[in-house]
C-alpha cells in the first residue's frame, strides 16, 4: 500500500512599499503600494488568483467531487488569509468550499509566515495561535499537524511542537539530509515520544514543482500514466509519498500552457487505477502508518535553495541586521502596548522580506530574482530599513506618551490626596 | 586597429579600454597593430603600435602631433588650440573637423602597409580612417561604439557633422561593436542601424592588485561621498550637487568630493557656494593614476550619476578599491554589476535616499563592498576580447 499526500503550501507577504529616508516620520503607509509594479500586494493577489487560486479551486473541487477517494491538504499563512479576506473574497469562498467537502486537511503554521521561532519563543507561540484562530474562524478546523516556515526545521522545533499537542510535524526530506533514510516512511524527530515526522519526497515534489515544463529534462514531456508508474514503484519500498509544494505551482510556477492543470486532472484516477495506492491527508497518514526509525536534525535545515538550510534569510550581513533590528524593537512594541503598530511590526516578521535581501545569486540567483520585486536585495533592505525607523520613532512617542499620561495620573492622584 | 590615444596619455575611458581590449586580443592570439594619430612614448611590449617614425617614405603621415582628444568637443577644441596655440606646434588644421579628415588621409596609406585580416575602429574620430583602410584592401570593418553624440550632448545640440560621420561608419562597417545593451538601443534607435548588425562587448577591467593605503585623515573623522569624472553634462555632475543638498539634511556629518575638471567645473562650484554647501565640499580637480586610486580607497561611496553613460568604467575600477557604487541606470556598466545601487540620474531624491542608506548602514556598505569587489573580478579583458575574436571568425566565414 502506498498513500499518497498532498500538501500544498499557500503565502503571499504584504510586500513592502518603495519606502525612502524621506518618508520616515511622515507616512506610516508600509504596506499599500498602488504602482504598476510588483509591490502591490493587491494586483499581485489579484493577478495570482485568476491564473492560479481560482482554476486550480475549480479544479480541485471537481475531483474531490468525482473521486470520493480524493484527499489533500493546504497550509495558508495568516498573511495570505488576510488579504484573500481583503482583495479576493471569491478566492477565499472558493477555498473553503473545498474545505467543506470534508477531505481536505489544513495545516498550523505562524500567522505571518515569520523566522520567529528562530529569535523569538513568545513571538511563536502567539503567531501560532493566531493562526489557528484565524484557520477556526474561516474554515471551523482546527489544524493537528504543524509546518515551520519554508519547513525550516530541527529536533528542538520538533520537541515544542510536541509539547504544543500537535501529533506531526512537516520536514524537507532531500537525500543529503536523510542520508540512507527513505523518505516514503514516517519517523519520529529525535528526542520525541508520541509526533512524527512526514518527510518531503523531493524528487518527485520537484518533478512537478519544477521540472514539469522544463523542455531539457530526460523525462519531458510529464505524463500522468509516467508519473503513476513511478508511484506504482514504490509499493513495496515505501508507505507514503509526500508531495509538498507551492500551490502557485499550478498556473504561476506553471503556467496554463504547459499542461500542468490538465495534468493534474487525470491525477487522481490514473493513481487510482492500481487498487494499492490510495490519497490520504497528514493527519490520515499519520494515524495509519508507524514510525520506522528516528529522523536526527539537530542543525536548522529548510525546503530553500540547493543549500537546503536558512542561508536564504539569514545568509549575509544585511539580512541579519534586519533580522536582528526587527527583533530587538519587540521590547519597546511590548511596552507600547499600541495595537496598530504591533501588527505592523509583525508583519515586518515575514520572511520574504529577509528572502529579498538574499545576494547567493550566482548559484541559485535565478529563483531568487525571480521571486524578487525589488531591483536588488539592497534595494530591499534599504525600504525595511527606513521602514524599521519609521516605526521605532512612531512607538518610541506612543511610550512618551504613556510615561506622561502615567505621570499625569500620578500627580492627579497625588493632589485629590 | 585605429584608435585615438592610449594610457598613459588618456583623457578617459577609451584609451583604458583599447589597452584592456588589445591585451586581450594578444592573450587570445590575436596579432594587433594599432595606429595612434600622433607620436607618444609608449613602452607596450605586447602589440605593434605604428608610429610615422618606423616607416620610411610615409613617416610623417602617421605621426599627426594633433590636439585631438577623444572627448572634443569642436569648441572645447578651439578653445585648446587657443590656449596651447603659442606653445604647442599645430601641424594640422585649426579646427577639429580638419582634423579628423586629415587623420583620415593616412588610413589609406597604412592599409597599404600593414598585413592584416580585420579592421578595427573606436570611435567616430578613426571612422573615416578606417573606411579609407577599407576602401583600399577591401578587408572587413568592424566599429567600436564606446559612445554616441547623443550621449557626449546629453541629446542636445547633436552635431551633424559627427552624426553623419558617426552614421556612416556604422553604416560602411561590417559589424558595430556596442559597449552595452544600453548603447546598441541607442544605436538602433538614433542611426537606424539594424540590430542583427550590432553585437554588445562590454568592457571589462584589469586589476592590478592595489595595495591600501594609510586611512586619509579625512576619513577618520568624516564619511566621504566621491564624484570622479569629467564635468559635463554627459557626468551628471549638478545631480550629484542636488543629491548632496538632500543628504546634507539628513546625515549632516558628510563631505562631498568632486575629483574632475571640464566645462561644468566653474558652474558647478558656483552652485555648491549658492546652495550654502561650499564646506562640505571639495573640488580636487582632474586627477590620474595613484591619485584617482586613492580618492576611490578613501570614499565611502562611490556615484555615477551619468545622463548617459554608454559604458562607464569607473565604477568597476572602485569596487576594485573596495568602494561601494551607486550608479545610474542610464549606464552600460550597470548591465554586468549586480551588487550595486542603481537609481535613475534624474531622481535625486532617490540617489540621496541611497547615498543616505549607505552611510547609514554599515552593514549596507559592506556587504555592497564585498561582494561588489568580488563581482568585479570575474570581469576580464580576455573574455571581452574572446568575443571580438568570435566577431572577427563570423566575418571570415562569410567570405568563405
Amino acid at each position: 500500500m502506498v498513500s499518497i499526500c498532498f500538501y500544498f503550501q499557500v503565502h503571499q507577504p504584504f510586500r513592502i512599499r518603495k519606502y525612502s529616508i524621506f518618508d520616515i516620520g511622515k507616512n506610516d503607509n508600509y504596506f499599500s503600494d498602488s504602482s504598476e509594479t510588483n509591490l502591490n500586494n493587491e494586483r499581485i493577489l489579484k493577478k495570482v488568483s485568476e491564473k492560479c487560486y481560482l482554476p486550480m479551486n475549480a479544479l480541485l473541487l471537481e475531483l474531490l467531487e468525482k473521486h470520493p477517494n480524493f484527499k489533500i491538504s493546504f497550509s495558508f499563512s495568516g498573511v495570505y488569509l488576510e488579504q484573500l479576506e481583503k482583495y479576493a473574497p471569491d478566492a477565499l469562498e472558493s477555498f473553503k468550499k473545498l474545505v467543506d467537502t470534508g477531505r481536505v486537511e489544513i495545516l498550523a503554521e505562524t500567522y505571518y509566515h515569520s523566522l520567529s521561532f528562530l529569535f523569538s519563543r513568545g513571538e511563536f507561540y502567539e503567531q501560532v495561535k493566531r493562526h489557528e484562530e484565524m484557520v477556526q474562524r474561516l474554515f471551523g478546523q482546527t489544524p493537528k499537524v504543524f509546518r515551520n516556515t519554508e519547513l525550516i526545521y530541527n529536533n528542538e522545533l520538533a520537541r515544542v511542537i510536541e509539547s504544543m499537542g500537535y501529533k506531526g510535524i512537516i520536514a524537507e526530506g532531500a537525500p543529503f539530509i536523510l542520508g540512507w533514510r527513505s523518505p516514503n516512511y514516517l519517523y519520529s524527530p529525535a528526542g520525541t515520544d508520541r509526533i512524527k515526522v512526514l518527510l518531503k519526497n523531493y524528487k518527485m515534489s520537484d518533478d512537478i514543482a519544477f521540472r514539469f515544463s522544463e523542455k531539457g529534462w530526460k523525462e519531458w514531456p510529464l505524463t500522468v500514466p509516467k508519473y503513476a508508474q513511478w508511484v506504482n514503484a514504490v509499493n513495496g519500498g515505501g508507505e507514503v509519498i509526500n508531495l509538498f509544494m507551492d500551490y502557485e505551482t499550478f498556473g504561476e510556477h506553471q503556467w496554463a500552457d504547459t499542461g500542468i492543470f490538465e495534468f493534474m486532472r487525470y491525477f487522481p484516477e490514473e493513481i487510482m487505477k492500481n487498487p494499492d495506492n490510495n490519497f490520504k491527508t497528514p493527519s490520515e497518514v499519520i494515524d495509519s502508518y508507524p514510525a520506522r526509525g528516528v529522523f536526527d536534525s539537530p542543525r536548522f535545515i529548510s525546503w530553500a535553495d540547493i543549500e537546503r538550510d536558512l542561508s536564504a534569510w539569514i545568509g549575509n550581513e544585511i539580512q541579519n541586521a534586519a533580522i536582528r533590528k526587527v527583533y530587538s524593537l519587540g521590547f519597546k512594541i511590548l511596552k507600547a502596548q499600541d495595537p496598530e503598530l504591533t501588527e505592523k511590526w509583525r508583519k515586518l516578521q515575514t520572511s520574504d522580506h529577509f528572502y529579498y535581501m538574499c545576494t547567493k545569486w550566482f548559484s541559485d540567483g535565478d529563483v531568487h530574482k525571480y521571486f524578487n520585486p525589488y531591483q536588488s536585495p539592497y534595494d530591499a533592505f534599504i525600504s525595511y530599513m527606513n521602514v524599521l525607523h519609521d516605526l521605532e520613532l512612531r512607538t518610541d512617542e506612543v511610550i512618551k506618551k504613556k510615561i506622561l499620561l502615567a505621570e499625569n495620573l500620578k500627580e492627579n492622584i497625588y493632589k485629590e490626596n | 586597429m585605429f584608435g585615438w590615444e592610449f594610457p598613459p596619455f588618456n583623457s578617459g575611458g577609451l584609451g583604458t579600454a583599447c589597452l584592456g581590449l588589445t591585451r586581450g586580443l594578444k592573450n587570445n592570439d590575436i596579432e594587433v597593430t594599432f595606429v595612434l594619430p600622433r607620436k607618444v612614448d609608449l613602452d607596450v611590449d605586447f602589440l605593434k603600435i605604428v608610429y610615422g617614425d618606423d616607416f620610411g617614405s610615409i613617416k610623417k603621415s602617421y605621426v599627426i602631433n594633433s590636439l585631438l582628444q577623444g572627448y572634443s568637443t569642436s569648441e572645447s577644441y578651439e578653445q585648446r588650440i587657443l590656449a596651447d596655440g603659442e606653445k604647442k606646434p599645430v601641424i594640422y588644421g585649426r579646427n577639429l573637423f580638419e582634423e579628423v579628415e586629415r587623420y583620415a588621409s593616412i588610413g589609406g596609406d597604412i592599409a597599404r602597409n600593414e598585413d592584416f585580416d580585420i579592421i578595427h575602429a573606436h570611435d567616430w574620430l578613426t571612422y573615416q580612417a578606417a573606411i579609407n583602410a577599407k576602401k583600399v584592401s577591401g578587408k572587413y570593418l568592424v566599429v567600436h561604439v564606446h559612445a554616441t553624440e547623443f550621449d557626449r550632448s546629453g541629446g542636445n545640440n547633436v552635431n551633424q557633422y559627427v552624426y553623419d560621420i558617426e552614421k556612416k561608419g556604422m553604416e560602411e562597417a561590417d559589424a558595430v561593436v556596442a559597449v552595452s545593451n544600453f548603447t546598441k538601443q541607442k544605436i538602433i534607435e538614433n542611426y537606424g542601424i539594424p540590430s542583427n548588425k550590432i553585437k554588445v562587448v562590454h568592457n571589462a577591467v584589469d586589476f592590478e592588485n592595489y595595495t591600501l593605503h594609510e586611512m586619509h585623515t579625512l576619513k577618520k573623522t568624516k564619511k566621504i561621498v566621491l564624484f570622479l569624472g569629467r564635468l559635463t553634462l554627459q557626468k551628471g555632475p549638478d545631480y550629484f550637487v542636488y543629491a548632496a543638498k538632500k543628504v546634507l539634511e539628513y546625515y549632516p556629518d558628510v563631505v562631498f568630493v568632486v575629483s574632475g575638471s571640464g566645462d561644468m567645473e566653474r558652474a558647478i562650484i558656483r552652485k555648491v557656494a549658492e546652495m550654502g554647501m561650499a564646506d562640505k565640499f571639495i573640488f580636487t580637480g582632474f586627477l590620474r593614476g595613484k591619485d584617482i586610486r586613492e580618492a576611490y580607497h578613501m570614499a565611502d561611496l562611490y556615484v555615477m550619476p551619468s545622463v548617459s553613460e554608454p559604458f562607464g568604467i569607473s565604477p568597476l575600477e572602485a569596487l576594485n578599491c573596495n568602494t561601494p557604487v551607486l550608479i545610474s541606470n542610464q549606464s552600460g556598466v550597470s548591465e554586468v554589476i549586480n551588487h550595486c545601487l542603481k537609481a535613475d540620474f534624474w531622481d535625486v531624491d532617490e540617489i540621496a535616499n541611497k547615498i543616505v542608506s549607505v552611510l547609514k548602514y554599515g552593514e549596507l556598505q559592506r556587504c555592497l563592498r564585498d561582494n561588489g569587489s568580488k563581482e568585479v573580478k570575474s570581469l576580464n579583458w580576455n573574455d571581452s576580447a574572446r568575443r571580438c575574436v568570435d566577431i572577427y571568425n563570423d566575418l571570415l566565414r562569410r567570405k568563405e
